[in-house]
């Protein structure tokens, strides 16, 4: 499953974005992540999952693009700590930081 | 003082409905969802996956007692009694406050399963319009989840925004989408995304002396617009459909059909019989209905206990 938590307004789309079946549920995510938005718990949409996923912690959600904008995600040659701390490549971010800092 | 007499043009009907074919003595499992939205709460009742039993009632101030009220009213035409459900999951933006409920479980996955029942498994998108969010989910043959999205940072382009309106230029709410037709030229395009402004905006046109059903149009443009930019990001894979209260407004309906190029599936049960009898189908139901199928499946798979008292 592709879960997207986070919101779109007028200036753009801010959105952490988890692919839950890459996801293994590690946990490296949550600890690198600098504001700690990232948790990694039982899976609230496929009830039927076994084992943990990581997700965008609820009172987070509608703060992604605040939270995730001093990391800049999509610019620059590294990634953010929460993309490259993740083995299985589940994790990503919408474009709006990239458009909002400059294409590179 | 006189007595100052207000009409609510917000306000929709309030609706219950009991199955007369089933009696439910003889079902195995009886199983509940109560999904307590913002703005409406749907208590469901389903003995063993067939629909029985459905409340359809107005969000009060707290969460315990709307849901509390939905069920009162989906339990009012029948002798069952709330003792008698085997299990009950709360569901929707107050789903952690349903008291008779022992299990919660988020509106997405209850609006894809709830869906895939109603309108059959064949459905790939189902987009929710809720009272103060809109979510956008992909879904497979058994109604998982398989890709969402969410708005619920703003209350533009949803059920809220458009009670609102219909407040504002004084027409009852089921009124707006067919009158939204009734123009003689394309009206204006309301630009804000933001339900405040988009009101200031409508007043601004009521002024101006703008025709009422042409300021109907543009709103319902606009917010079938908002709704495509949520859709964009998602994909929109046929069979599609709404669920949510706003899916009976043909005014937005119509609108974002045309602006995906994509129909909407007609608003029929899948199940032929319950064509043939006649139920009611109400879209706003699919968040209760996916709740209640779950609990059937739960208790099933003996992930979860009866907690039947009678």
């Amino acid at each position: 499953m592709i879960a997207n938590y986070g919101f779109k307004d007028g200036s753009g789309d801010w959105y952490v974005v988890i692919d839950t079946d890459k996801c293994n549920g590690c946990g490296k995510c949550q600890e690198v992540c600098p504001p700690r938005i990232l948790e990694v718990g039982p899976d609230e949409i496929d009830i039927f999952r076994e084992g943990s996923v990581a997700s965008v912690k609820h009172e987070e959600r509608k703060k992604v693009r605040y939270s995730c904008a001093p990391c800049r995600p999509g610019y620059g040659e590294q990634p953010p700590p929460c993309v490259g701390a993740c083995e299985p490549k589940a994790i990503s971010h919408s474009d709006g930081w990239k458009r909002l800092y400059g294409h590179k | 003082m006189a007595e100052v007499k207000t009409q609510e043009f917000w306000r929709w009907p309030e609706t219950n409905w009991v199955n007369p074919d089933i009696d439910w003595k003889n079902g195995k499992l009886i199983t509940a969802g109560v999904d307590v939205g913002s703005v409406s709460t749907q208590a469901v009742i389903m003995v063993d996956g067939e629909l029985y039993a459905y409340g359809n009632t107005r969000t009060g101030s707290d969460s315990p007692n709307s849901a509390r009220k939905g069920m009162g009213f989906a339990l009012e035409k029948s002798d069952i009694k709330i003792d008698n459900i085997d299990y009950c999951i709360g569901t929707g933006y107050g789903r952690v406050n349903v008291p008779m409920a022992q299990q919660s479980i988020t509106e997405i996955s209850c609006h894809a399963r709830g869906a895939n029942f109603m309108y059959g498994p064949e459905v790939r998108t189902v987009m929710d319009m809720g009272g103060q969010d809109c979510k956008a989910i992909n879904v497979d043959g058994r109604g998982k989840v398989l890709n969402f999205i969410m708005n619920d940072k703003c209350a533009a382009g949803t059920g809220r925004g458009m009670e609102v309106f219909a407040d504002l230029i004084r027409v009852p709410v089921w009124e707006i989408g067919p009158r939204s037709f009734q123009i003689s030229k394309q009206p204006p395009v309301i630009s804000s995304t933001c339900v405040v402004f988009a009101k200031s905006e409508v007043v601004g046109l009521l002024e101006s002396g703008m025709p009422e059903n042409e300021i109907m149009a543009a709103y319902c443009s606009a917010m079938a617009h908002r709704i495509m930019e949520l859709l964009n990001r998602l994909g929109v894979k046929e069979k599609f459909v709404i669920t949510g209260g706003i899916a009976k407004n043909e005014g937005v309906v119509k609108r974002l059909e045309k602006e995906l190029g994509i129909k909407t599936a007609e608003r029929v049960w899948y199940k032929k019989e319950y064509i043939d009898r006649k139920y009611p189908f109400d879209t706003q139901l699919a968040g209760g209905i996916g709740a209640a199928l779950f609990g059937q499946a739960l208790l099933k798979m003996g992930n979860a206990k009866s907690a039947r008292k009678a």
